[in-house]
């Protein structure tokens, strides 16, 4: 029988795991926001090196799973004798598997704006920079703000995996609890119930900000 | 005579191996009306566009007021600084628009302002309102270009061209993606600045406009710059066969 009250016991310790999921989520999501920006920066550029290199670095890091990545990170660093905190390492590697695909997002975004509309500020005489920061990149964020709050309940979720590097994330905590508890269903349940409501706060979080910047 | 506020000569450009100008010679005299007619794809808008450098040319001289615009000297390209100053001073309007979606009317004329022209944004918004209620839309300034008519939007990209003051302005068939009943208020400012003097250069489908607006109307065909006559000449005397089969199509399609 599914019993309420394992059920409800198991939220305390999950929640106080969350913070780890979220933590990790958060950091990985900003660290790939500024990588992100650079590598499309570097895909649009006119070096043709800086080209590749950024093209090679989005196939690489869309190309591995974000577990091997971390377990390939995690080790080879214990291999060569440096010792980092399992935290740094899971935002480190989530930060980077997240750039390859936020500069993408970016870049779809800035290429689905009508070359037109960088045309009537050169027209005018803009500084380039100011083409950037005034023209073309208020309006990407934008385009792009639903597959970034897409990209970061992925993340959310995606977090689960760091687990294997030893994070008492929500999904660890939960296996550990059902061990000691025996009751593998109710904790995962509310397990499942805590990644969910982030989510939807997410979601909500993402309308809103959308609706604040609908043009 | 004169000098001419653009002087064109032996202008080439090529898309790869495609010759979309071809030695084109064209002066555009001061506080005149140009209008440029001819087929679709003949190179009216690469060559307007040539004019203010969003294209650049491959051989051959534009010149604004005696200045030339994209080399320092034939053969060598001009400074970005330089050029963006040079283009302070042309204003342009093109066909879908192109006004900044994520702001105002006004602040869509105020941002060259502010950006390019270094004022104030006080200043800078009493300048656009200005502008703005100049082309009738005193109303309009505070509404984005996605609450605005084809036509009100037009006239505020007419306004943020004005705002900048400049002493040449190229319209790239302005008028071409209005419904018809929205074409008229945009001519209309555009009479209104041509009787004050504005330099104009108009890509124009709107024979009427041309006939009546313009003060010489130039002529295009696969890339050459076939005649350049008085609106007089080329619509009702045209020499050369070409202009008479281009406006025998443009009356048939548009007869009923
Ligand atoms: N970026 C480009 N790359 C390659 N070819 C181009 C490019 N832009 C224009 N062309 C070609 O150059 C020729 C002239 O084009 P242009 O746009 O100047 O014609 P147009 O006279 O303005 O025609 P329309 O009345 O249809 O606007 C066309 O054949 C067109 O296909
Ligand atoms: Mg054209």
């Amino acid at each position: 029988m599914f019993s309420i009250p394992v059920f409800l016991d198991s939220f305390e310790p999950l929640i106080w795991a969350a913070r780890y999921t979220l933590l990790i989520s958060v950091l990985g999501i900003v660290l790939g926001l500024v990588i992100g920006t650079l590598i499309c920066a570097a895909r649009l550029s006119s070096n043709m090196v800086l080209r590749k290199l950024a093209a090679l670095w989005v196939s690489f890091f869309r190309g591995v799973p974000l577990l091997v990545q971390l377990l390939v990170f995690y080790y080879s660093l214990a291999v060569i004798g440096i010792d980092v905190p399992a935290t740094f390492a899971a935002v480190f590697t989530v930060g980077i598997c997240a750039s390859a695909y936020i500069s993408e997002i970016w870049r779809g975004a800035i290429a689905a704006l009508p070359k037109g509309q960088a045309e009537a500020a050169v027209a005018i005489g803009m500084k380039p920079s100011d083409v950037w920061t005034r023209i073309i990149l208020p309006q990407a964020v934008t385009i792009s703000l639903p597959a970034l709050i897409n990209e970061l309940i992925l993340l959310v979720k995606a977090s689960s995996l760091v687990s294997v590097v030893g994070i008492m994330e929500i999904t660890r905590a939960s296996q550990a609890q059902a061990a000691t508890t025996f009751r593998p269903l109710e904790v995962y349940i509310a397990a499942a119930c805590i990644y969910l409501i982030i989510n939807l706060c997410l979601s909500a979080l993402g309308r809103y900000l959308e609706h604040r910047t609908a043009i | 005579m004169q000098a001419s506020a653009v002087e064109i000569r032996k202008v080439n450009k090529y898309y790869g191996p495609f010759h979309a100008l071809k030695d084109v010679d064209l002066s555009i005299p001061p506080g005149k009306v140009t209008c440029l007619i001819g087929p679709s794809g003949s190179g009216k808008s690469t060559l307007l566009r040539c004019i203010n450098f969003l294209e650049e040319y491959d051989s051959g001289e534009i010149r604004i007021d005696g200045q030339l615009i994209g080399y320092e000297t034939p053969g060598r390209k001009m400074s970005g600084r330089k050029l963006r100053e040079m283009r302070r001073s042309i204003g342009m309007v093109f066909q879908q628009f192109n006004l900044w979606p994520h702001m105002t009317a006004k602040e869509n004329v105020a941002e060259g302002l502010i950006r390019v022209r270094g004022l104030s944004k006080a200043e800078a918004e009493t300048r656009a309102a200005e502008a703005l209620t100049k082309v009738g839309l005193a109303d309009k300034m505070e509404n984005h270009p996605s609450r605005m008519s084809g036509g009100q939007q037009q006239r505020v990209a007419i306004a943020r061209a004005i705002a900048m003051e400049p002493r040449l302005m190229l319209f790239d068939e302005p008028t071409s993606a209005l419904d018809p009943e929205l074409v008229g208020e945009v001519l209309n400012v555009m009479k209104t600045l041509a009787s004050e003097g504005m330099t104009m250069v108009v890509v124009t489908h709107e024979m009427g406009f041309a006939a009546h607006v313009a003060d010489q109307v130039a002529f295009m065909e696969k890339g050459e710059l076939v005649a350049v006559d008085s609106p007089q000449g080329i619509f009702h005397a045209p020499k050369d066969q070409r202009i008479q089969n281009f406006l025998r199509t443009y009356h048939e399609r548009n007869s009923f």
